[in-house]
């Protein structure tokens, strides 16, 4: 696939920026500021906002496949968490494969191990993605209903079959030697390992925006969200593009699954189902098919339930819905509605 | 100039289309001849859409053959239509709006690099695509985005374009630089299908015409030859144009 | 008259009438013939899912619409019999108060989520309630005062219809005449009468509607209904039946805790109950309701068989092991959903019309 072209009309006017649409992404900051006197003390708030914007980031990795796959060809998966359990059951198996570079105070080693955990977990989730997207999802499309339920049973069959191969107990997720513990600067404990999620997570949200907006490959899939008949009808074969996006969609899953077992440290089966919720809130308050309004709701949602979870942790899981509420008063379509047809 | 001589580039044959319990085209047989352009007029509801997105295998026909260049391409998925040189050019224009012009007609190249010449040679009609070159293709106006979207078409060579109302909803003057590129495409050998329910603009620009009514083919014919005929044109564009305005 | 009593809405097919008298027989004599907690036990949850998935089906069936947020109303309705008893003393008054503000909440609740997102489509429709459900779900165990939190509440309920009433001294066919059978005739008979009342619903004009819509919402729109309206009243009609489920089932069991009612397993459940019983039939939510809570216990027995022939064989065998068996019940509605999608009744149905092609 070929990247941008160069691509010069003769002489390029000076033309207005595009207006884009900031506002929604105001509301990252607003949120972290009003969170402050909530919180009351600065040290709790930043390490709080760290830790939300790592689950953030997190969330994001699992909800943005999902996302894509509905903007593209109109299919939910509501079995996408299956592939975040099944991420973090690699995650943890090949982690604990690797149990010299985990307990080896190298830094190095153990970041390799868990990017080999992380690997590991992406191959083996793309490689089901593709198979489920084949057997589960291909037959029922444009079915909606169907959809749901096949995708529902899907999930059951799988975690079932997890739950063969892995046992149903609860496995713990070590997390390898540098990186247990907290930095302590200027007062602000930050987690280690949370720092190294928000790092993972920007990467990959940068790199995925350069794909969506600088190759080829990405403006097929921006505009097969926005008219998939259309791309057709220009000759590319949509069919090629979708398998791709769930694969790569399910691949990322697996990864956020690896990641949410070693921020929580430790993984049941039940994690992909706790994390749908989330993932279900977060693509409906960015805006069905948006991968930016994906990005900021992650990024709300990690935040409020940190927030919330430290002020009032009954209400927590409440607090997202509340924000969801919340926004699609202000923009019933998400935070950045899919220019469809 | 005999249109009906030019041997077809695009024939339908008993083409009959269902669109789930609805029964659409009831059988269409239509000739469109190499190197012309055809008018496809009709009243609203009576298939011309249908017709070209049938072509397109947007909607797949029950029944019939549709040759284009002597191959039977019923059945094929739209990809692998438009594979063959053929552009589609919507009635909703299709256009990507979240995408900038550019990136829409870089799309629209599906073999290679936009060529800059080619480029040039489509602003010359389409000024305002130069002009907003970088803008979001959602920030046009509506003739801007019809403008846009048959530029996609023009962007490399095609050999057959099928357009869906292109005049619909647009100022006279922009008009006026359709017909302009639709000549200058025909003038560079490409076949056009142009669905039309505005007959003064179908006049200027059309060498043959067909009239569709209730899904069939009701007259085929030369263009010039409905224009004389008065009585023709009254019984016809009485079904074609009973809806519009 | 009996086809009245069915709303015009028989069984159609032989086999499957011989079916539904053979559930309805075996819930009404359970009592005489499997004397026993257990045997009681397993026949009053047929009847409460009964009610629990047929209103289900209202709604997936019959509307076309996907509510992950069912099991809510159902778990409202039996905290609204274990609060009010907790709260109030195990009285009737206390037993109506928890009924009348169940009914309420689940209304209002049902009401919202569907006026809010049924306007946009059913897969939206879908996430939030999947989402509410889960957040209501923490919110009842985390109010652990009121709601006993995840242990769940252990309550009383009135006299009539507790163990401790007794009618007679004397064993009636081997059944002691307590307050326990009263309580299970209780349930079954309200659960019967629940399922010819949503039977009757489907049958009206009002459930023409809603399959008008389920089939083709453009053009029932065109027609002139509200879609929205109807969806939502469909939705609203479901959940008021399954809270009523929610409080015979808490009647019954005098016990409510998330994993009982709320958790998304029995969600699961109803699922698998509606699908692999025939959706959109209604008469599928009792087959299904039957085989699913007979399969709970004993399809787990025939596993634990199989399962000491192969365990050897390592992730095979593993799926054998009795604790998988939503592995095989959810390979079964992933298959009925591709080859039979309206669920054992309508392959039954469709076997009897093949064998009376005149019939139409």
């Amino acid at each position: 696939m070929s990247t941008t072209t160069p691509i010069a009309p003769a002489t390029v006017e000076d033309l207005p920026a595009a207006p884009r649409d900031w506002m929604p992404l105001l509301l990252i900051p607003i949120l972290i500021l009003l969170a402050l006197p909530l919180v009351g003390s600065f040290p709790t708030w930043a390490t709080l906002t760290i830790a939300g914007l790592a689950m953030g980031l997190i969330i994001f990795l699992v909800a943005s496949g999902l996302t894509l796959v509905f903007g593209l060809m109109d299919v939910m998966n509501f079995g996408h968490g299956i592939f975040v359990a099944l991420g973090a059951f690699v995650g943890v198996t090949t982690i604990s494969a690797l149990g010299g570079w985990t307990a080896s105070s190298s830094f190095a080693l153990n970041l390799a191990a868990i990017g080999c955990a992380g690997l590991a977990a992406a191959v083996v989730a793309g490689t089901v993605g593709v198979l489920f997207e084949r057997i589960v999802v291909r037959p029922v499309y444009g079915l909606h209903l169907k959809q749901i339920l096949v995708t529902m049973g899907g999930m059951i069959v799988a975690e079932q079959v997890i739950l063969a191969l892995w046992g149903p107990e609860a496995r713990p997720m070590m997390r390898p030697a540098s990186l247990q513990g907290s930095f302590i600067f200027a007062d602000i404990a930050v987690e280690k390992f949370r720092l190294l999620a928000v790092c993972l997570g920007l990467t990959i949200f940068a790199a995925m925006s350069l794909l969506l907006n600088r190759t080829k490959l990405g403006l097929l899939i921006r505009a097969g969200v926005q008219d998939r008949e259309m791309v057709e009808a220009m000759g590319y074969r949509v069919r090629f593009l979708f398998i791709g996006v769930f694969a790569a969609g399910s691949a990322l899953a697996g990864l956020g699954g690896t990641m949410f077992g070693l921020y929580q440290e430790m993984v049941t089966t039940a994690i992909g189902a706790q994390m749908m919720v989330l993932i279900f809130i977060v693509i409906i308050i960015g805006g069905l098919g948006s991968v930016g309004g994906c990005f900021v709701g992650a990024l709300l949602v990690g935040l409020a339930s940190n927030y919330i979870g430290f002020v009032a942790p009954k209400v927590n899981l409440f607090s997202s819905i509340l924000l969801m509420v919340l926004i699609l008063l202000w923009r019933p379509q998400g935070l950045f509605p899919v220019a469809k047809r | 100039m005999s249109a009906a001589a030019a041997e077809p580039l695009l024939a339908l044959e008993g083409v009959h289309t269902h669109i789930g319990p609805y029964h659409i085209l009831h059988g269409v047989d239509l000739a469109v001849a190499k190197g012309r352009i055809t008018m496809l007029l009709g009243r609203n509801g009576a298939g011309k859409t249908t017709t070209l997105r049938t072509v397109m295998g947007l909607w797949q026909a029950s029944a019939g053959a549709i040759h284009f260049d002597g191959r039977n391409i019923a059945g094929l998925a739209t990809p692998d239509v438009a594979r063959l040189d053929i552009a589609y050019v919507p009635e909703s224009m299709g256009i990507f709006s979240d995408l900038t012009v550019r990136e829409n007609l870089f799309l629209a190249a599906r073999k290679g690099p936009l060529d800059s010449a080619r480029l040039d040679w489509i602003f010359g009609f389409m000024p305002a695509l130069k002009t907003f070159w970088l803008q979001r293709a959602g920030l046009l106006s509506g003739g801007q985005k019809q403008m846009l979207s048959i530029a996609r078409a023009m962007v490399e060579p095609r050999r057959l374009l099928l357009v869906d109302e292109p005049s619909k909803g647009l100022a006279p003057v922009i008009i006026q630089n359709l017909i302009v590129a639709f000549k200058a495409l025909r003038a560079e050998g490409v076949t056009i299908l142009l669905v039309e329910q505005n007959f003064n603009f179908a006049s200027m620009v059309g060498d043959t015409v067909a009239v569709m009514d209730n899904g069939r083919v009701v007259h085929a014919g030369v263009m010039a030859d409905l224009i004389a005929d008065e009585a023709l044109q009254a019984r016809l564009l009485g079904l074609s144009l009973d809806s519009h305005q | 008259m009996l086809a009245n009593i069915f709303s015009q809405d028989l069984p159609r097919s032989k086999v499957l009438t011989v079916i539904l008298v053979v559930i309805l027989a075996g819930l009404l004599a359970t009592p005489f013939i499997f004397p026993g907690a257990r045997s009681l036990n397993v026949g009053a949850k047929i009847a409460v899912f009964i009610v629990l998935a047929a209103s289900y089906d209202l709604m997936l069936g019959y509307t076309g619409i996907v509510s992950f947020a069912h099991t809510m109303c159902f778990g409202i309705g039996a905290y609204g019999i274990g609060i009010a008893s907790t709260q109030m003393g195990p009285t009737w008054t206390a037993m109506a108060v928890g009924v009348v503000a169940a009914l309420l909440l689940s209304t209002v609740l049902a009401l919202g989520i569907s006026l809010f997102s049924l306007r946009v489509r059913a897969i939206f429709f879908a996430m939030i309630t999947l989402a509410v459900a889960a957040a209501f779900m923490t919110m009842a165990s985390q109010l652990s005062d009121w709601t006993g939190g995840e242990d769940g509440l252990n309550f009383k309920v009135p006299e009539l219809i507790s163990p401790a009433f007794s009618l007679s001294d004397e064993k009636f066919l081997g059944a002691s005449l307590d307050g326990k059978l009263i309580a299970y005739y209780l349930v079954v008979v309200v659960s019967g009468g629940l399922f010819l009342l949503m039977l009757r619903i489907v049958n009206s004009p009002f459930g023409r509607v809603l399959m008008a819509i389920r089939d083709n919402d453009f053009r029932s729109e065109a027609l002139g209904y509200r879609n929205v309206i109807y969806r939502s009243l469909s939705s609203v009609l479901a959940a008021v039946f399954a809270t009523l489920a929610g409080i015979l089932y808490a009647l019954w069991l005098r016990y409510n805790g998330p994993g009982t009612t709320l958790s998304f397993d029995i969600m699961i459940d109803v699922l698998l109950i509606v699908v692999i019983g025939g959706m959109g039939t209604l008469y599928g939510a009792v087959v299904g309701s039957a085989l699913f809570n007979i399969a709970q216990g004993y399809l787990q027995d025939l596993l634990k068989l199989a399962h000491g022939n192969i365990d050897t064989i390592p992730v095979i065998g593993a799926l054998f092991h009795p604790d998988r068996w939503l592995f095989w019940l959810g390979l079964l509605f992933v298959l009925s959903i591709y080859f039979f999608p309206f669920g054992i009744v309508g392959k039954l149905r469709a076997g009897a019309l093949a064998r009376k092609p005149t019939a139409t």
